[in-house]
C-alpha cells in the first residue's frame, strides 16, 4: 500500500532530546540516515511520550514546519541579541547575528501572517511555541556560534528536502527565497567559526558532497533532530484526509 | 546541441509547449533523477509519488541545459583565475576560490549527467569572454595590473554567484512534478549562495543583498544582477508587505529586502550569462 506521504512527526516530551540535539544534528550534518531509527515517517500514529502532532499535509504541512523552524531560529537569535551577545562578541559578529536575527523574524512573522491568510484555523501551527535553550551557553562564543551554524545549516536542508512537498508553485519560490538566505548565514557563521584555521568552511566538505549538493534533509530527521528545542506539544489537530 | 540555438528555444517560450514525447521522456528522466536524488539525499525519496508531473521533461532538460550553461561559465571562470596568478600570496582568496571552482566542475559533470542520463543532449561548453570585449582584465593578461585585477576577479565571482542563486531560484516552479530533479537543483542553488556569502564577505560587503545594491566597488554592468523584473529589493513576499509586518529593526526595508532573495527568470538570466558568451 502506497504510504500517504504528509508531514507527520511525533514529539516527544522535553528533555529526552534535548540533550541529545548537538550531537544528533551533527550526525544529520554529516548525511547519516540512522535518524529515522527515532522517529521515522512511518510513525503515523505513533505515540510516543508527550502525543503527536501533525503538521498536515501539502502546502500546510510544509507552511507550518517553515513556521516552525523559524520560529525556532527566532527564538534563538532573539536570546542572544537581548543578552548583550556573548562576552567576546567582535562588531562584525555583533552585526552579523544581528541581521540574522532581523530576518529570522522578519521570516517568522510572515509565516505567521501566510498561514493566517490560507491555512483554516484549526489547522494553524501556534505563534507562540516555547522552547528550551538551556542547552545552549548564551554567554560563551562557541556554544552560541556553533547552536547558529546547526540551526542554519538545518534551515538548508529542511527547505531543500521539503521542497518537493510543496504543491503550489508561489510558495515553492517562496522557499527558494528564504532558503537561499538561510544558506548564506550558514556561510557567515560557518566562517567566523573557523576563521584562518579553515578557509573552505562556507561550504565545507562536511555538508558539501562529491556531486557539490548541499545538505537536503526530510522533515522527520529536521524535527527529529530539533525536537531538543521545542517546550510546547503543537496542538493544532490532524486535518481530515 | 548548440548553445545559441539552445538560448533561442530557451527564451522563446517552449517551456510550457507540450511534448508528444513527454511520457517516454518522463521514463528516463524519472528513473534517471531518483537514482541520482538518491545517492544525494538518503531520507524520503523512495516514497515519493510521481502523480504530481506536470511538467514536461523536455522542458525540465531545458532548465538543466540553463542551469549547465551557467555551470560552464562558473566553473572556466574560477579556473581561469586560479590560473591567472591574480590571487598568489592571498592564502584565503586562493582557498576560497579553489572550495568554490571544485563545486563549480562538480556541478558541470553532474547536470551533463543528469542531461546524458535522460537520453537528451546536454548543451555545449560556450566560448567565454571575461573581458567582456576588454571591458575588464580579471587575470590581469592586458596590463591592468595586479590590484584591478583582483578587484574585477572578485566583482564578476560576485556577480556570478548571486545571478546563480536567482537563476536555480527561477527555475524551481518549472521542475516541479519531478522532485529528484527538484531536490537536486535546491541542493546547488544553496550551495551557490553559500559561494555568494562568502565571496561578498570576502569583498567587504555582507553576503546577504540589501535592496537592489550591487554593494560597492561593483561595476555598473552588474546592476543587472540586482534587478529584473523582480529586484532584490522587493518588499511584496506572497502579497504581503513584509515591512508591514510588525515594528522594530526587523521590518525595516533594509532588513525586509536582505531576508529574502528574488528570482532571475530564465530571459534574465540569459541575458547576464550572454554578457560573456562569445559564442
Amino acid at each position: 500500500m502506497k504510504k500517504k506521504k504528509s508531514i507527520e512527526v511525533t514529539t516527544q516530551t522535553v528533555g529526552r532530546n534535548r540533550r541529545n540535539f548537538l550531537k544528533v544534528s551533527g550526525l544529520a550534518i554529516a548525511g547519516s540516515g540512522l535518524l529515522l531509527a527515532s522517529c521515522s515517517d512511518d510513525d503515523d500514529n505513533g505515540n510516543m511520550l508527550g502525543g503527536t502532532f501533525d503538521l498536515g499535509t501539502g502546502d500546510v504541512g510544509v507552511l507550518n514546519y517553515a513556521y516552525a523552524l523559524e520560529q525556532l531560529e527566532a527564538a534563538f537569535y532573539t536570546n542572544v541579541v537581548n543578552g548583550s551577545f556573548y562576552a567576546s562578541a567582535s562588531a562584525d559578529e555583533k552585526a552579523i547575528l544581528l541581521d540574522l536575527y532581523n530576518h529570522e523574524v522578519n521570516h517568522r512573522e510572515f509565516f505567521k501572517a501566510a498561514i493566517g491568510a490560507n491555512v483554516p484555523m484549526e489547522q494553524q501551527l501556534t505563534a507562540d511555541l516555547e522552547f528550551d535553550f538551556s542547552s545552549v551557553d548564551f554567554g560563551d562564543r562557541d556554544s552560541v556560534l556553533t547552536t547558529a551554524r546547526i540551526l542554519e545549516d538545518t534551515g538548508v536542508s529542511a527547505y531543500n528536502g521539503a521542497g518537493q512537498y510543496i504543491q503550489t508553485a508561489a510558495y515553492l519560490t517562496l522557499a527558494g527565497k528564504i532558503v537561499s538566505v538561510e544558506a548564506r548565514h550558514a556561510a557567515a557563521i560557518r566562517t567566523i567559526i573557523n576563521g584562518s584555521a579553515d578557509y573552505t568552511a562556507f561550504a565545507g566538505d562536511d555538508i558539501i558532497d562529491d556531486n557539490g549538493l548541499d545538505l537536503a534533509a526530510s522533515p522527520a530527521d529536521v524535527i527529529s533532530a530539533a525536537g531538543g528545542f521545542f517546550v510546547t506539544p503543537f496542538t493544532y489537530k490532524k486535518p481530515q484526509a | 546541441m548548440n548553445l545559441i540555438k539552445f538560448l533561442d528555444e530557451f527564451t522563446t517560450d517552449k517551456l510550457q509547449e507540450p511534448n508528444t514525447s513527454r511520457r517516454a521522456m518522463f521514463g528516463q528522466l524519472g528513473s534517471l533523477t531518483k537514482k541520482a536524488a538518491i545517492a544525494a539525499v538518503p531520507f524520503g525519496l523512495a516514497t515519493m509519488s510521481n502523480k504530481a508531473m506536470a511538467q514536461s521533461s523536455s522542458s525540465v532538460v531545458d532548465v538543466l541545459n540553463l542551469a549547465l550553461t551557467l555551470e560552464y561559465l562558473e566553473d572556466e571562470f574560477y579556473a581561469m583565475a586560479l590560473d591567472s596568478g591574480v590571487l598568489s600570496g592571498n592564502a584565503k582568496a586562493e582557498a576560497i576560490y579553489m572550495q568554490i571552482s571544485k563545486h563549480e566542475s562538480q556541478h558541470v559533470d553532474f547536470l551533463t549527467a543528469a542531461i546524458e542520463g535522460s537520453g537528451a543532449t546536454p548543451v555545449a561548453k560556450p566560448t567565454f569572454d571575461f573581458t567582456v570585449g576588454g571591458a575588464f582584465d580579471p587575470f590581469n593578461d592586458n596590463g591592468a595590473g595586479q590590484a584591478t585585477a583582483y578587484a574585477q576577479l572578485l566583482a564578476l565571482a560576485q556577480a556570478f554567484e548571486d545571478t546563480g542563486v536567482r537563476a536555480y531560484k527561477g527555475q524551481a516552479g518549472n521542475l516541479m512534478g519531478n522532485p529528484g530533479v527538484l531536490t537536486a537543483a535546491l541542493q546547488i542553488h544553496s550551495v551557490e549562495a553559500r559561494h555568494a556569502s562568502e565571496v561578498r564577505r570576502l569583498r567587504g560587503l555582507e553576503g546577504w543583498i540589501t535592496g537592489n545594491q550591487r554593494g560597492a566597488g561593483m561595476p555598473e554592468a552588474t546592476q543587472a544582477v540586482y534587478d529584473g523584473a523582480t529586484t532584490e529589493a522587493n518588499i511584496m513576499q506572497g502579497g504581503l508587505d513584509v515591512t508591514s509586518l510588525g515594528s522594530g529593526s526587523p521590518f525595516t526595508v533594509d532588513a525586509s529586502t536582505q531576508a529574502y532573495d528574488e528570482i532571475l527568470t530564465g530571459d534574465e538570466a540569459v541575458a547576464i550569462a550572454s554578457l560573456f558568451i562569445v559564442s
